[in-house]
């Protein structure tokens, strides 16, 4: 079992690439367990939506 | 489109131009040429656009490539010695979250209702300042990705990183923003 931190790299990958299998498994598994974890992980959602609208702010012409 | 057609269009466009090219750039006067060069490009090109929305979309593409312009000059720069220091600072801050197993010290907490945040005014010159506080090069990595929409894959070529470097900045720079508005919007103590 991978550690939070561990776990909060792959989060962040997610938003790069697909994971594998064996990663999504793993990372459902300790986020049943882990709420700090699933905490960051929405943060780290809410984050691409904060960027984006900011973005669009400022260039929505 | 005249010249004077275009420039009395994108006039009210400029504060717009310059916030999105300072938050990236940070130096006032970098974000200030970045503008002033798009500004420029387009007026030369006045007459390619049928109207204001084009030129508009064509100008922030270019205002887009003069800041990835900025980044490459910049990435092939050795670190200034502050930036060296603030990036250490911020990793240990970074890995004191985290203890000597890699869980967490203390357990980030779920944010009250972080959608509405999005319609404070408040919120986004807190956003601004923890986008600010990071370290330059997860904060470019991050805009990159993030504020300018890039890929990965065209980010790393950009700056000559590997992957997996990418992927460390960009993790590096989700923590970091976390923890800056929890603590500083949020209320996560």
């Amino acid at each position: 079992m991978l550690s939070c931190r561990e776990e909060t790299e792959l989060m962040s990958q997610g938003f790069e690439r697909p994971l594998t299998l064996g990663e999504r498994l793993g990372l459902r598994m300790h986020l049943l367990f882990c709420k700090g974890c699933r905490a960051t992980l929405r943060h780290f959602k809410f984050l691409r939506t904060a960027t984006r609208a900011w973005r669009d702010q400022h260039h929505d012409f | 489109m005249t010249p004077q057609d275009l420039s009395h269009a994108v006039s009210g466009l400029r504060p717009r131009l310059l916030r999105f090219a300072q938050l990236q750039l940070r130096e006032a006067s970098a974000a200030e040429d970045a503008v002033q060069e798009a500004l420029l490009a387009a007026t030369m090109h006045a007459g390619q656009f049928q109207g204001a929305s084009a030129a508009a979309t064509w100008m922030f593409a270019i205002l887009k490539n003069k800041i990835i312009d900025e980044f490459r000059r910049r990435s092939r720069q050795p670190q200034a010695d502050v930036d060296v220091e603030q990036a250490q600072a911020f990793e240990e801050a970074l890995e004191e979250q985290f203890d000597e197993r890699g869980h967490w010290v203390s357990h980030p907490a779920a944010w009250a209702d972080p959608q509405a945040s999005l319609e404070q005014k408040r919120f986004w010159e807190v956003f601004e300042v923890c986008i600010s506080g990071l370290p330059e090069k997860p904060a470019r990595v991050f805009g990159m990705r993030e504020l300018l929409g890039m890929e990965t894959e065209e980010i790393c070529k950009e700056l000559k990183l590997s992957t997996s470097n990418c992927w460390v900045l960009l993790h590096r720079a989700r923590l970091g923003l976390r923890d800056c508005l929890s603590r500083r919007w949020f209320g996560e103590t």
